[in-house]
């Protein structure tokens, strides 16, 4: 069980023929990905197999356009490793051909074309996964980003978050405590981003396989405080969070073009203040992420509420949500995961929604 | 990118943004000689001579001597930022001016106690002030769009206004669908209490400034103050622009207006070797590959019981060469008491970190403990290299471990060496 991406999901690589392109695609395919075709254009028409130590364990389709590839593939996920002056485009190429799910990894993106990706994206059933992100997978499934596939290992937990390697080590600590992931997505360190915090965890709190969440968010932007209130309303999975950036000072960029503390705003102090008052475990340092997920796990399954009723200083279990959780945490045995369309409309519903707001 | 100011309103100006008449200058005899030929000469009256730093406040800022500590003062008078002269002889008080700001440090309420060292002087023509707004489009990250505020609290601190009196602070989003219409300019201008030739002014202004935001890449484009002469014509008083780095590659000659010497050495060093390196005040240093994790070891160096001297990210191709520019730059911060190697092998392999790091040993002297933390692809051989390299590495294999190693060898550091 998973979101968003599975076994079924057919995979476009946008840029397959680059360097990145390629050696990312070979990595996908070996762990077993259901990668259809790729597109550069220009080269449509032949088989790509890659090139120099990163060839393919299958040749692969290449197609001119992206439309070309749906029409001929019946692909329905695209991941993107054009360059940054050409990346929106593809993007923008992406969301014409009706693509579901689109990833872009690319780093690097001026915001004022991500601007318009954004705005096209409203208007459309597309998801789009960062910019400047590693990608999602599910694990046992299909990878589709430029993550270490053997961290990863199948199971309950969800994880979203805006890092790429602090997204690993998250996994890894998960995975050793032998938590497994039913999907983990990365969803970009860059000011404007196709899907948020509060997207992914509506997709997880929705699962059925999903026992307990754990988001990573890092300074800047107010992202993570909007998640922590439909929390708060809605999630009664528990849910463990860390803000990366409790060290950073204002007003500089750290690394990533999103991360920077205007003013008194974007703190990592103010960000995990908020998600404590929402009810969720927030750890204080990125080392404890797995063990504390452990512990919160094993006390919901002796019966203890992990996460307060939604009502501030309520520090009493709350019966009814404490039952509800544990409930979820049974294996489910019917729902197949939403139909893709569905859970895309979803998503771009939503975005409008607080678009609104 | 951040530029100055006399810069943002050279390219302002080109764009068709009204700005008054200025120039900049490097020594006080070009500032005296400026304010005779280009001002005194055309029969300008008042001139404002203004520092050119990467920070704002200016106005209220005092200069100082950066040796001595002590205010720097010019015909009997503690010297500011920004000092408006409009009598006696105009060339021979910009000539004396100048020379009390060049080469002196000016701190303000943005630069903290250590303040700016001023290189560069703008002299800048008058104007009559009627009234003072303020003006700034930017990003806003929550609805993905481009923000236009205004408010009748010009030369005020912004967010101050934005937290005690937020109904002062009037905002129009701009749909990127439809672009900035003009009854969205009338509204803020309604708003603002203008009418008539003032409001027709303030209406255009808007326009070619949101033309200039936008054609120019800009992240965030400040006008503090916005005013309108008593003539009723706006024009900017002062400009902060801010550049998308992701966007420079559209704007190659901006790349030049860049002043390295605003910037901190050691990142400017780090910079040429596309390392990601901001410069802290801690004292144990850090090297890390992504962003997030960077951020995420600094916080753990703090709970450890160190501070961070600095985030650094080396990216993906942590190769010989990256690891050991990233160490002489660290290693150039005196303050470094230990060093925290963590690496999350993902793509990479740990085993060629490993060799990296010793090669990179060989070529830079650490005379602090080195921590090093290997996780992911490869990463038991990785700390098997490092333990028979005979070098004296604290080697941890998880990121607690990795604290606890970062505590260990701060406490080593204060038993004193016999």
């Amino acid at each position: 069980m998973s979101v968003l991406v599975n076994k079924d999901s057919k995979i476009l690589v946008q840029g397959i023929t680059g360097s990145e392109g390629t050696f990312h695609a070979s990595q996908m395919l070996e762990y077993g990905t259901n990668v259809v075709g790729g597109v550069t254009p220009g080269k449509g028409g032949s088989m790509y197999s890659g090139k120099g130590e990163d060839t393919f364990n299958r040749p692969v389709p290449v197609f001119n356009t992206v439309s070309d590839a749906v029409s001929a593939t019946k692909a329905n996920v695209s991941i993107i490793f054009v360059p940054a002056p050409m990346a929106a485009d593809a993007c923008l190429e992406a969301i014409e051909a009706g693509i579901g799910v689109i990833v872009c990894i690319t780093e690097g993106i001026p915001v004022n074309d991500m601007i318009t990706v954004k705005a096209a994206l409203l208007q459309s059933n597309s998801v789009l996964i960062g910019p400047n992100c590693p990608g999602i997978i599910t694990p046992g499934e299909c990878k589709i980003g430029i993550m270490p596939g053997f961290i990863f290992t199948e199971g309950n937990v969800g994880l979203v978050s805006r890092s790429g390697t602090l997204t690993y080590e998250a996994v890894k600590q998960l995975s050793d405590v032998g938590l497994g992931q039913t999907t983990c997505i990365g969803i970009g360190g860059d000011p404007i981003i196709g899907t948020q915090f509060i997207d992914v965890i509506k997709l997880f709190n929705a699962d059925p396989a999903t026992e307990a969440i754990v988001m990573i968010g890092e300074i800047g932007g107010s992202a993570e405080e909007e998640a922590a209130m439909y929390i708060k309303k809605h999630v009664t999975k528990p849910v463990v969070g860390f803000i990366a950036g409790q060290t950073a000072p204002p007003g500089r960029r750290m690394g990533h073009a999103g991360a920077i503390v205007a003013g008194s705003k974007g703190t990592a102090a103010e960000k995990m203040a908020i998600m404590r008052e929402c009810g969720i475990t927030v750890v204080d340092s990125p080392a404890s992420i797995g063990i504390t997920m452990k512990n919160v796990l094993s006390k919901m399954h002796n019966g203890v509420a992990t996460k307060p009723l939604a009502k501030k200083g309520n520090g009493k279990p709350a019966v009814e949500k404490a039952a509800v959780a544990k409930s979820s945490g049974v294996k489910p045995v019917v729902a197949k995961p939403a139909v893709k369309k569905t859970a895309a409309k979803k998503v771009t519903a939503t975005s409008k929604k607080s678009k609104d707001n | 990118m951040n530029i100055h100011e006399y810069q943002a309103k050279e390219i302002l100006r080109q764009l068709g943004v009204p700005v008054l008449f200025g120039k900049a200058v490097f020594t006080a005899p070009e500032a005296g000689a400026a304010a005779f030929n280009d001002f005194v000469q055309r029969g300008v009256s008042t001139i404002v001579i203004k520092a050119q730093i990467h920070a704002g406040g200016r106005g209220k800022g005092i200069v100082y001597d950066p040796i001595s500590n002590d205010p720097v003062m010019v015909m009997d008078k503690q010297l500011r930022g920004v000092t408006v002269v409009h009598e006696g002889n105009l060339a021979d008080r910009a000539y004396n001016i100048a020379k009390g700001l060049l080469g002196n440090k000016l701190v303000t309420a943005q630069t903290g106690p250590e303040g700016k060292i001023v290189r560069r002087v703008f002299i800048e023509e008058g104007c009559n002030i009627g009234h003072e707004y303020y003006c700034s489009i930017l990003l806003d990250r929550q609805t993905s769009q481009n923000l236009i505020m205004v408010s009748t609290e010009g030369g005020m601190d912004i967010e101050q206004v934005a937290e005690e009196t937020p109904e002062k602070l009037l905002k129009e989003f701009v749909d990127p669908i439809t672009g900035l219409q003009g009854f969205q300019i009338r509204r803020l201008g309604f708003g603002l209490g203008l009418s008539g030739k003032s409001l027709a002014s303030f209406v255009k202004f808007i326009e070619v400034l949101y033309k200039a935001y936008v054609e120019t890449d800009c992240s965030m484009l400040e006008v503090n103050p916005l005013v309108s002469t008593v003539d009723g014509e706006f024009v900017a008083l002062d400009a902060k622009v801010n550049f998308d780095d992701n966007a420079l590659y559209r704007h190659p000659e901006y790349l030049e207006l860049r002043d390295v010497e605003e910037e901190d050495p050691l990142e400017v060093e780090a910079g040429k070797y596309n390392l990601n390196y901001i410069k802290l005040d801690g004292n144990v240093g850090c090297m890390v590959n992504g962003a997030g994790l960077a951020m995420g070891t600094m916080d753990i160096i703090q709970l450890a019981g160190g501070r961070p001297a600095n985030f650094l990210d080396v990216g993906g191709g942590a190769d010989v060469q990256r690891i050991s520019n990233a160490f002489r730059i660290m290693m150039s911060d005196p303050h470094v008491e230990a060093v925290l190697i963590n690496i999350f092998g993902g793509i990479v392999r740990c085993d060629r970190v490993a060799n990296g790091i010793l090669q990179a040993l060989e070529q830079v002297s650490v005379n602090v403990p080195v921590i090093v933390r290997l996780d992911g692809t490869n990463a038991v051989e990785a700390r098997e290299i490092l333990q028979k390299s005979g070098m004296d590495f604290l080697v941890a294999a998880t990121l607690k471990d990795a604290a606890d190693r970062v505590t260990e060898a701060l406490e080593r550091n204060t038993i004193p060496v016999v």
